[in-house]
């Protein structure tokens, strides 16, 4: 009985990009959280009973903070609603939830960090965390608002794409990487299925270590409801099938582990 | 004040349980509430083999409610019984087994397995509107449900509550038709069959295209049935369908009611279970109720 639904009050919060904000909430969350945990955030409107569940941006232990930056999914939606909300509001969260990016995995290893679209903010907590041979942080954009970018480059090499080639390399992640001749040999990223799923098999193909954070439609946040499972490899040890919960198992996985 | 209720010859310490679905077998829910304070835990469907479930997505928000289709997706008999079990039987509160199946030998087999397991009830799935075979085949037609009822029961060791949907025309004809089985309680409402559709992408937005509605959107339509299937038949009645309440969960209990499921509304809030217990026994001492029995269906 550790645990339960908080009011975290919004310390600051701003728009860094079209439809993107950044928030920072007090809460007690920010205590035991780890890079690739999310929080789960409910709006203040009776009519949205379900919680966000939002990947933490940055974890500010001595102030007892966490920052979430977030996409505005459409209007009328619960992100609608938390992008109107100002300093001293007070967001319900519980938290953190999920299991962690393995940080341990990277100790003398050459890193790819990758971010694509509103996958770029769990990536600046753990680039800030991290310990390897060589951080090599690639973030996709659709164009030049690289939010976050400035932040990226005090914590690594940063190289960009943009699928409007309005800033680095025009494409994705993917070409990035190519174009830049860039090797490594543990990638951790988060983002879209499509480039997740090109991350897993350029990763197999080269028999790398691969941590991949899904992401699926969520009810309960915490396990119970098997709502937002993917398909896995292996016969799953809780769900007795081919099954894992994204919310607790996850959502980070190996992407040996996962069919995506 | 007294908050026991005594459903089919099994004495709960307060009216309030857990929706099938919503609360896993509880080992999740533990973190945040006293497990021991709930009246009962009413664990997630079980067949008699592991089910997959549907492809995700499995589930979207609505106003004032959400749509599932998680599809039944269970670990199976066997694992439930060695883990899920011995986990509750650690806390001082009744265990419910929601069972599923596909066919009649489905349910029987689980059932039959159940007899000899140390748990307190058994809630038969005929309802469940997000699996193609068993399920809501049985839940919609009368003498399917009575003759489902008459094969459990003859496996049954433990009191069997018959689990409702609310899509069918009269919720009064099924009620009586599982009392004629032999059912020792009945359980409603389950999801209402809806549908969302995404209109940007232009599509569904369930990868099963249709799912059951719940939360407190549907809380009227679960009250106007629960009254008429509390008036329809001798058995006890356990109300749920968007309680998300004390105040929710009382209309159910005046309604005819002898306890109550909170689902949807743990999503909300996962220690919602105890407001809701706290709320009921406030509510009896404003209005000088001893026992929650003599709440029980006084509105006529």
């Amino acid at each position: 009985m550790a645990k339960k639904k908080e009011n975290s009050a919004i310390l600051s919060q701003e728009k860094i990009a079209d439809g993107i904000y950044s928030m920072w909430l007090k809460t007690e969350a920010a205590e035991e959280a780890k890079p690739g945990q999310f929080i789960s955030m409910y709006t203040n409107d009776g009519s949205k009973l379900l919680p966000r569940p939002i990947s933490i941006c940055e974890i500010d232990r001595e102030k007892g903070a966490l920052r979430v930056v977030y996409r505005v999914t459409g209007s009328g939606t619960g992100t609608e609603l938390f992008s109107r909300m100002k300093e001293g509001d007070i967001v319900p969260v519980i938290g953190p939830l999920g299991n962690r990016f393995p940080l341990e995995r990277a100790a003398g290893k050459r890193v790819f960090l990758i971010g694509g679209g509103i996958g770029v903010p769990p990536i600046l907590e753990l680039a800030k965390q991290l310990e390897c041979d060589k951080k090599q942080i690639i973030v996709g954009y659709r164009n030049e608002e690289t939010f976050l970018k400035e932040e990226f480059e005090e914590n690594g090499e940063v190289y960009i794409s943009t699928e409007d080639g309005s800033v680095g390399t025009k494409g994705n992640v993917m070409d990035a990487i190519r174009e830049n001749g860039l090797e490594a040999d543990v990638i951790y990223a988060c983002g879209p299925t499509p480039m997740l799923r090109a991350l897993k098999a350029y990763a197999e193909e080269r028999q790398m270590e691969c941590w991949l954070s899904l992401e699926e439609r969520m009810a309960c946040g915490i396990g119970a409801c098997l709502a937002c499972v993917c398909k896995t490899k292996e016969k799953d040890h809780h769900s007795n099938v081919n099954n894992r919960r994204i919310c607790k198992d996850g959502p980070v996985f190996l992407s040996t582990e996962v069919e995506i | 004040m007294d908050m026991r209720v005594n459903i089919a010859g099994v004495e709960w310490k307060n009216p309030v349980t857990v929706a099938s679905g919503t609360f896993g077998s509880g080992a999740e829910y533990a973190d945040f509430v006293d497990l021991n304070r709930l009246g009962a835990v009413t664990t997630k469907g079980v067949a008699n083999v592991p089910w997959e479930g549907n492809p995700t997505p499995r589930v979207a928000e609505t106003y004032g409610g959400m749509m599932n289709a998680v599809g039944l997706q269970n670990p199976g008999i066997d694992v439930f019984c060695e883990r899920d079990i011995p986990f509750l039987r650690q806390y001082d509160t009744k265990i419910v087994v929601n069972v599923c199946g596909r066919s009649e030998e489905d349910y029987c087999q689980v059932v039959e397995r159940l007899a000899g397991e140390d748990v307190d009830m058994l809630e038969i799935n005929i309802s469940c509107p997000n699996v193609k075979e068993g399920g809501i085949a049985f839940g919609q037609d009368p003498k399917a449900a009575e003759k489902i009822t008459k094969a459990v029961k003859k496996y049954a060791k433990q009191p069997v509550i018959m689990k409702l949907s609310p899509n069918v025309t009269s919720i009064a004809e099924m009620a009586k038709a599982v009392e004629a089985g032999g059912a020792d309680a009945v359980s409603l409402i389950n999801t209402i069959t809806g549908m969302k559709i995404d209109i940007n992408r232009k599509t569904f937005v369930l990868a099963n295209r249709t799912g059951g509605v719940s939360g407190p959107a549907i809380h009227p339509i679960a009250v106007r049935m629960v009254y008429e299937a509390a008036n329809a038949v001798r058995v006890p009645v356990i109300g749920m369908g968007g309680i998300a309440s004390a105040e929710d969960a009382i209309e159910m209990i005046l309604a005819g009611a002898s306890a109550v499921s909170v689902g949807t509304a743990n999503f909300h809030d996962p220690a919602v279970t105890l407001k809701v217990i706290d709320g009921i026994e406030k509510y009896m001492e404003d209005n000088h109720f001893q026992s929650v029995e003599e709440m029980i269906g006084i509105v006529k």
